[in-house]
C-alpha cells in the first residue's frame, strides 16, 4: 500500500515537472517537443584515408514536429537512412545541415552536460533486445547503470526506481528477475527489460527501433500494446521505427514512408492504408501480406530493382528509375516538392501536381 | 491434390538432445507428410523445435544428439535406413536442400558466388567444373540473379540476391524437396515478396517441393498448400491452406492466427499470454495446456491426434 502511494506521489512530481517545463520552455504555445527542420546527415567518404570522394546522403531534407505526447512511425527500408535519422535525434550523428529542436532548446547549440541532459529525457529501445543488453550483467546491474551514470547517488531511491519501472513493464514477480543475467529470459522479456531501461530516467521522448521484429508473433502485440499503454500513461512522445506498416496501425497515428533519405508521403496511418498515394507506398502497401491461402497462388507486384546509392541517387525524384508512373523530362529532371491533395496528407511525387 | 504421389512421409520422427541439465526433447514423435509439388509450412514460435525438425529431416546433426529415431520415407524408402556417407552421397542435396536460416549470411565471403553454387553439382554431381558453372548460370537465371553476378563476392552483393543465390544453391542439384528455414525473415518487404514470387515461380516452372519453416504466418500464405502448426517439439495441428486460414482448429493455432497484426480488416489483435514449456520436462498432458483458454479436465492427459475431414488436430476439444 504503500509503495503504491509512493509511486503516486512520484508521478505527481514527475506531472508538475511537465507542467513546470512547459511553461518554462516556448513549447507551451503549441505543445511540439520535437521539431526536425530541412535535416541532412551526410557522411564524408574519403579515398585512402583523405581526400574527398563525395558523400553518402543518409538523411537528404527531412523535415517534422512531434507533439509531446504523439506518436509518429518512420516506415521504410533498410538503407533509407530511418536509422542515420534516428541516431541523429538522439544526439549520435551531427546533422550536416537543419536543425532539430527539443523542448525549445537547438540541439545543435548544446554540448557538454547539457547535451547529456538532453540524452537523458531521451529513451532508445533496440531492435535486437538480446544485443542491446550485456550478457555479464544481472538485470539489476543493467537497470542500475543509468541511475548511477545520471547521478542518483541514493541506492534505496535507485532501488526504488528499478522496481518501479520493472512493475510498468509487468515483470513479475520482480525479485526473481533482478538477479538473472539476459540469456536467461525470453525474447519478450528481454524486450521488456530494454523498454524498462528506456523509460528509467523518465524519458519525454522514447525511439523504437524496430522494436519488435526480433520478436515471435504471438509477443509482438503484446510489445505493442505494452509501449502504447506507457506512452498513454506518461503522455510520452514516441517515435517508433519500423518496415512493417501492418504493425504502424495499432500503434502509431501520424506515418511518413521514407525513400533514400527523403520524405516520400506523410500523413495519418488509416488515411495511408485507405488512400497511399506515392507509387512507393503503393508498392509497400501491395507487398504486405495478410494471412490468406489465395496469397498462394498469385504474384505480388513488385517494382524493379533495388533502391538506389545514397551516394550517387538518382536526379529529381529518386524513385523515378523504378517507379511504374515515370514520367519522362519531368520525375527524371526536378525534384518533386510535398503536394497536398487531400488535408493532412502530404506527397512528394509529381502526380499529384494537381 | 489428394491423388498426388506421397514424396515425404515422416512418421514418429524424435531427435533428443542431451544437456547437462538433462534431455531436451526438441522434436518429439512428428508426422506429416509432403506430396509432390506441394508446399508445407511448418509454423511455431521460437524454440519450438521447428529448426531441428529440418535438421532432423536432413540429418544435419550437432554432436549431442541424445536420441535419433522415427521413419522418414522418401518416395516409399526408409532413409533413415541408410548410413551416414550413404546418406550424403544418395539423399542429402540430390534429393533433399536445403536454405539455412539467416542464408545470406551463410556465404563464404572468401569464395565467388559463382563458384559457391557450382560447388554441390562437382561434390554430389561429379560433375566438371565448366559444367557445373553452366549449372550454376542456368539457376541464376531461375531464381533471377544477373549472369555477371557468377564472378563476384558476397558482399557485393545486396541482402535480397544473396538470399536469392542461396536458393539458388539448394536447387542446383535439381533436389525433389527443398528445406526453406526463415527464407525471408532478415529481409526488407519489398525483398520478402520478391523472394516469394520467385519461389512461387519455381515451384510451378519445375515443380519442387517445399518445407517452409518460419513463424511468420502471414508471408507463410504466400507459399502453403498445407500448413502444420509445431508447439513444444509436436505438431498439434495438420490441415490443407485453406481451411487453415479461414478456421485454424487447434486454440494455439487460433491464438497464433489472432495475434498477427493485419493491414486490411479491422481486428484488433490479441497475444498469447505466458510462455512456451521448458523441452527439457515438458508437461505430461497437452503442452498447451497451461496457456489455453479453453482448457478442461482431460487436458491433463495427453491429447490423442484427431481427424477430421482430411485435417487433424491434437485436441480434447474435438473428440
Amino acid at each position: 500500500m504503500s509503495l503504491q502511494t509512493n509511486v503516486k506521489s512520484q508521478d505527481e512530481i514527475v506531472a508538475q515537472d511537465e507542467v513546470m517545463a512547459m511553461e518554462g520552455g516556448n513549447t507551451s504555445s503549441n505543445g511540439v517537443l520535437l521539431s526536425v527542420k530541412d535535416l541532412r546527415v551526410w557522411f564524408e567518404l574519403r579515398r585512402f584515408g583523405f581526400g574527398h570522394a563525395g558523400y553518402v546522403r543518409a538523411v537528404d531534407g527531412v523535415s517534422f514536429d512531434l507533439r509531446l505526447g504523439g506518436t509518429i512511425a518512420i516506415v521504410g527500408e533498410s538503407g533509407c537512412g530511418k536509422t542515420s535519422l534516428m541516431k541523429t535525434i538522439l544526439g549520435l550523428n551531427t546533422p550536416t545541415e537543419g536543425t532539430i529542436t527539443f523542448n525549445g532548446m537547438l540541439l545543435s547549440e548544446q554540448s557538454g552536460m547539457a547535451l547529456r541532459e538532453y540524452r537523458s529525457q531521451i529513451g532508445f529501445v533496440q531492435q535486437d533486445p538480446y544485443g542491446a543488453l550485456a550478457p555479464f550483467m544481472t538485470i539489476e546491474r543493467i537497470l542500475e547503470e543509468p541511475l548511477i551514470i545520471n547521478g542518483v547517488k541514493s541506492k534505496e531511491e535507485r532501488q526504488f526506481r528499478i522496481r518501479k519501472v520493472l512493475e510498468e513493464v509487468k515483470m513479475a514477480p520482480i525479485e526473481d528477475f533482478l538477479p538473472k543475467y539476459p540469456h536467461m529470459l525470453s525474447g519478450g522479456q528481454q524486450q521488456r527489460i530494454v523498454i524498462s531501461r528506456a523509460m528509467l530516467l523518465d524519458p519525454k521522448l522514447i525511439v523504437a527501433d524496430e522494436p519488435v521484429s526480433m520478436l515471435d508473433a504471438s509477443v509482438r502485440v503484446e510489445i505493442l500494446k505494452l509501449l502504447r499503454g506507457l506512452q498513454e500513461a506518461h503522455n510520452l512522445a514516441v517515435i517508433y521505427i519500423t518496415h512493417d506498416l501492418s504493425t504502424v496501425r495499432y500503434f502509431s497515428e501520424h506515418v511518413f514512408v521514407m525513400y533514400a533519405g527523403q520524405a516520400v508521403e506523410k500523413s495519418l496511418i488509416n488515411d495511408l492504408i485507405r488512400n497511399p498515394l506515392h507509387p512507393y507506398t503503393h508498392a509497400l502497401l501491395a507487398a504486405t501480406s495478410d494471412p490468406d491461402a489465395d496469397n498462394a497462388t498469385r504474384f505480388r507486384d513488385v517494382p524493379p530493382g533495388e533502391p538506389p546509392s545514397l551516394v550517387n541517387p538518382p536526379p529529381g525524384c529518386r524513385f523515378h528509375p523504378r517507379c511504374p508512373h515515370f514520367m519522362e523530362g519531368l520525375c527524371n529532371v526536378e525534384q518533386p516538392p510535398h503536394f497536398e491533395p487531400e488535408p493532412q496528407h502530404l506527397v512528394a511525387c509529381w502526380l499529384y501536381r494537381g | 491434390m489428394t491423388e498426388q504421389e506421397i514424396l515425404l512421409d515422416v512418421r514418429d520422427l524424435v531427435l533428443h538432445f542431451g544437456v547437462s541439465k538433462g534431455v531436451v526433447r526438441a522434436v518429439d514423435g512428428v508426422n506429416f507428410q509432403l506430396r509432390h509439388d506441394e508446399a508445407v509450412v511448418v509454423l511455431g514460435e521460437s524454440g519450438c523445435g521447428k529448426t531441428s525438425l529440418a535438421k532432423a529431416i536432413l540429418r544435419l546433426l550437432p554432436r549431442n544428439v541424445h536420441t535419433y529415431d522415427g521413419e522418414v520415407y522418401l518416395k516409399g524408402k526408409d532413409v533413415m535406413l541408410l548410413s551416414d556417407e550413404q546418406y550424403r552421397r544418395e539423399v542429402r542435396w540430390r534429393r533433399m536442400s536445403m536454405v539455412p536460416q539467416a542464408a545470406m549470411n551463410s556465404l563464404n565471403p572468401v569464395l565467388k558466388v559463382g563458384d559457391q553454387v557450382a560447388e554441390p553439382s562437382i561434390v554430389h554431381g561429379a560433375m566438371r567444373k565448366e559444367e557445373a558453372m553452366a549449372r550454376a548460370s542456368t539457376m541464376f537465371q531461375h531464381v533471377g540473379v544477373p549472369q555477371d553476378f557468377l564472378h563476384r563476392y558476397a558482399f557485393e552483393l545486396s541482402g535480397g540476391m544473396r538470399q536469392r543465390v542461396a536458393i539458388a544453391m539448394a536447387l542446383v542439384t535439381w533436389p525433389d524437396i527443398v528445406v526453406l528455414d526463415e527464407p525471408t525473415s532478415a529481409l526488407d518487404v519489398l525483398t520478402q515478396a520478391n523472394i516469394f514470387n520467385v519461389l512461387k515461380e519455381l515451384k510451378s516452372e519445375l515443380g519442387l517441393s517445399f518445407i517452409l519453416i518460419t513463424h511468420d504466418i502471414a508471408t507463410s500464405s504466400e507459399l502453403a498448400n498445407s500448413v502444420a502448426v509445431m508447439y513444444a517439439g509436436q505438431i498439434v495441428e495438420r490441415s490443407d491452406a485453406h481451411r487453415f486460414f479461414d478456421a485454424p482448429l487447434h486454440p494455439y493455432s487460433q491464438k497464433l492466427m489472432a495475434s498477427v497484426p493485419r493491414l486490411r480488416g479491422d481486428q484488433e489483435p490479441d497475444f498469447i499470454t505466458g510462455q512456451p514449456p521448458s523441452l527439457l520436462s515438458p508437461p505430461a498432458g497437452c503442452r498447451f495446456a497451461a496457456r489455453c483458454v479453453k482448457r478442461f479436465d482431460r487436458c491433463d492427459e495427453d491429447p490423442p491426434v484427431i481427424e477430421q475431414n482430411g485435417r487433424s488436430v491434437k485436441c480434447w476439444l474435438y473428440a
